[in-house]
């Protein structure tokens, strides 16, 4: 296990190297200028210039790839902007604040809305899903697959913008969506995401339904959850604890996907929502062309993939003991 | 089958044996149509004896043991008939009383060792729940069971062993937990699914033999089911040969295997290797196939592919089907006569 996790570990510092590295050169080849922004708008020549040599454009672009990188670990001084700690990830050209603070600021946001959400589509699909696989062909498989095609047809901006509508502001049955942080208030912060959840989970479940009910009608029909049923197991023991056994690892594949995914930036629930995540963040880094601040959510991003695939791979020797880690 | 005159007793009789199928029929929908699997099968097995049941794929053997423990498709099956356990008929029983039975005094193996232990726990587990399940034992007490019951069919190192997941042993070895499962409490009856066939055949003699000795020591019944007569020579008391869902003879192994009377019979045994016979002399396979079950031939089903219809007269054999005479003993279900069977027997003994 300790093995398996150094090497993945390793692996997946490579793996983000090389997308910085990507990321980096690519941003540097869009003929965006950050030095015209950060200067403003009436930008006389020599402040601009003073503005390049501040953030360090005035070097060579692997020299500037390279300070970028050990700022990460080391930290960095901006002339004239100031100190950015470790981990730096640069100075926002836009809020002229270290990128680093506004990810932090903003990231239990976009972690509460997919911690909620995850929870609502991993429980309700895969309950679904096994209720829709031992009646099969019965009412409930029929209507169970029939929601499951709707929830997977609809996208966020449609059901979010109607359940705002007539929720919202119609029927007043819910206040309008806001993050209050878990740690002032609990019921305050469950309360103010809980819709954005719901929402956001009526697009997940249908995956969860779908691939909960095929592994579980194959999983029936095993020998062994026939062997479980000749040795006289209750009907609930054989769903519960052999035929579901061997539907986790198809869901915990997807499932961490999905959690990876939101991680990275909900952002089309979150502009549905008006939440400030980091969805959120990264498109206004995108209209700003806020370079720094995009480089962080791009590697933020794939970060969350890279770590939820290390997680998914351990998971798999967790629940199939046949699974060696090496 | 005039000649006969021995049936004293009706076939619904029942008591003294402590299972007994009596007029089973199953039949499923599929979607070509309804399947019917068992057609008419009587059949009883006493206490401490093992009954071998034999026949082709498709003829019906599986299925009729699946329904004894109430295992099948109840959605797409039907059965008509009855199964008396001792004095509870079980076709009829509710899911609980079966599973109060199931594993505890019916317990079954099956045929692929691998495919039928869950791969996601341990031997021990799977031994112990089913002694806490039915024993209501601790799980120190299940444990130890677990144990004493790999050690008694020869594991080694039963206790190492026990933490061990499936995988992690042969296939004989698997097979023999799969026993230590199915006898861990002390069943009255164990139904054994063909359970050497996926085995080398180094190690289907040992867990047959394991089988013998078990069944001295616990006086546990085994309806043995297999297609393999070598097998049934080797273990059974009783055999049942089936064909097309019914009994096409029935008699302790000496009467079944060494004085044969049915044709089906006949073809099974001509279609077995011997070690004395030259190997340059083909062996005799049953000309045909099975017939499809969603539309079996009228009259005796073995009918199309009996090399002896001419001699019974096709008359009978096409158009009325026979049933198991005599009731009890020794019975087939065929039209030639004693005298006939007799004669064609030897004949087919003394070819090479």
């Amino acid at each position: 296990m300790l093995r398996f996790l150094t090497r993945r570990t390793l692996g997946a510092a490579v793996i983000l190297l090389i997308i910085a590295a990507v990321t980096f050169f690519l941003f540097f080849a869009v003929p965006a200028d950050p030095a015209r922004l950060a200067c403003g708008k009436v930008c006389p020549p020599e402040t601009l210039a003073q503005a390049r040599h501040n953030l360090g454009m005035d070097q060579p672009i692997f020299v500037q790839f390279v300070t970028w990188l050990a700022g990460i670990f080391v930290g960095r001084d901006y002339e004239g902007l100031g100190h950015c700690p470790a981990p730096c990830l640069g100075f926002s050209f836009v809020n002229h604040a270290p990128v680093f603070e506004t990810i932090t600021d903003r990231m239990p946001v976009t972690i509460s809305l997919t911690l909620g959400s995850a929870v609502i589509f991993l429980l309700f699909g895969v309950g679904t899903g096994i209720v829709a696989a031992l009646n099969q062909g019965k009412a409930l498989d029929k209507i169970a697959s029939v929601s499951s095609l709707i929830g997977a047809s609809v996208q966020i901006y449609f059901v979010g913008t109607l359940a705002m509508y007539f929720l919202v502001y119609q029927w007043n049955i819910i206040a309008r969506p806001r993050y209050v942080p878990f740690t002032d208030n609990p019921l305050e912060w469950a309360y103010g995401l809980l819709l954005p959840w719901v929402v956001l989970a009526i697009i997940f479940t249908a995956n969860y339904t779908r691939m909960a009910r095929s592994t579980m009608v194959e999983q029936l029909s095993e020998d062994y959850v026939r062997t479980a049923r000749a040795k006289g197991m209750s009907a609930r023991t054989v769903i519960l604890r052999f035929a579901l056994r061997g539907t986790l690892t198809p869901i915990a594949t997807i499932f961490g996907i999905d959690v990876a995914t939101l991680i990275g930036g909900a952002i089309i629930t979150e502009t549905t929502f008006s939440l400030q995540g980091i969805g959120r963040l990264s498109i206004q880094a995108v209209l700003n062309s806020d370079l720094p601040m995009l480089m962080a959510t791009v590697l933020l991003a794939a970060a969350a993939i890279v770590v939820f695939n290390v997680i998914v791979d351990a998971l798999y020797a967790v629940i199939d003991p046949r699974v060696r880690l090496s | 089958m005039t000649a006969v005159t021995l049936s004293q007793s009706s076939p619904g009789r029942r008591g003294d044996s402590f299972l007994s199928v009596q007029d089973l029929h199953i039949s499923f929908q599929t979607e070509d149509g309804v399947v019917r699997a068992v057609d008419g099968l009587s059949f009883e097995v006493e206490k401490g004896t093992t009954l071998g049941i034999v026949g082709e794929s498709g003829s019906g053997k599986s299925v009729t043991n699946l329904a004894i423990l109430g295992l099948h498709n109840r959605d797409r099956t039907e059965i008509h008939g009855e199964i008396w356990f001792e004095d509870q008929e079980l076709t009829g029983a509710s899911r609980t009383a079966l599973e109060g039975l199931r594993g505890n005094r019916i317990a079954m193996i099956f045929q692929d060792p691998l495919t039928s232990l869950s791969p996601y726990h341990t031997v021990g587990r799977q031994i112990s729940e089913v002694y806490r399940k039915h024993k209501g034992a601790s799980k120190k007490e299940a444990r130890d069971r677990a144990i004493e019951m790999l050690e008694r069919v020869g594991i080694p190192n039963a206790r190492t062993r026990v933490d061990d997941y499936p995988h992690h042993f042969s296939g004989g070895m698997r097979q023999r937990v799969m026993i230590a499962m199915a006898l861990v409490c002390d069943p009255d009856l164990l139904i054994a699914d063909e359970p050497t066939t996926a085995l080398d055949v180094t190690v289907q003699a040992q867990v047959l033999d394991l089988l013998k000795d078990l069944q001295q020591q616990t006086g546990t019944s085994i309806i043995l089911i297999t297609h393999d007569l070598g097998v049934i020579a080797r273990t059974a008391h009783q055999v049942l040969v089936m064909y097309a869902g019914r009994a096409a003879e029935r008699g302790t192994v000496r009467e079944v295997l060494g004085e044969a009377r049915h044709p089906y019979t006949w073809g099974l045994l001509s279609s077995v290797p011997r070690l004395g016979s030259p190997v340059d002399v083909p062996l005799t396979p049953i000309r045909g196939t099975p017939p499809s079950m969603l539309n079996p031939p009228s009259g005796c089903p073995f009918h199309p592919r009996c090399e002896y219809v001419r001699l019974a007269g096709p008359e009978l054999c096409v158009h009325q089907r026979p049933d198991l005479s005599p009731a009890t003993g020794h019975g087939d279900a065929c039209y030639l006569t004693p005298k006939q069977k007799q004669e064609t027997f030897a004949q087919i003994k003394g070819r090479p």
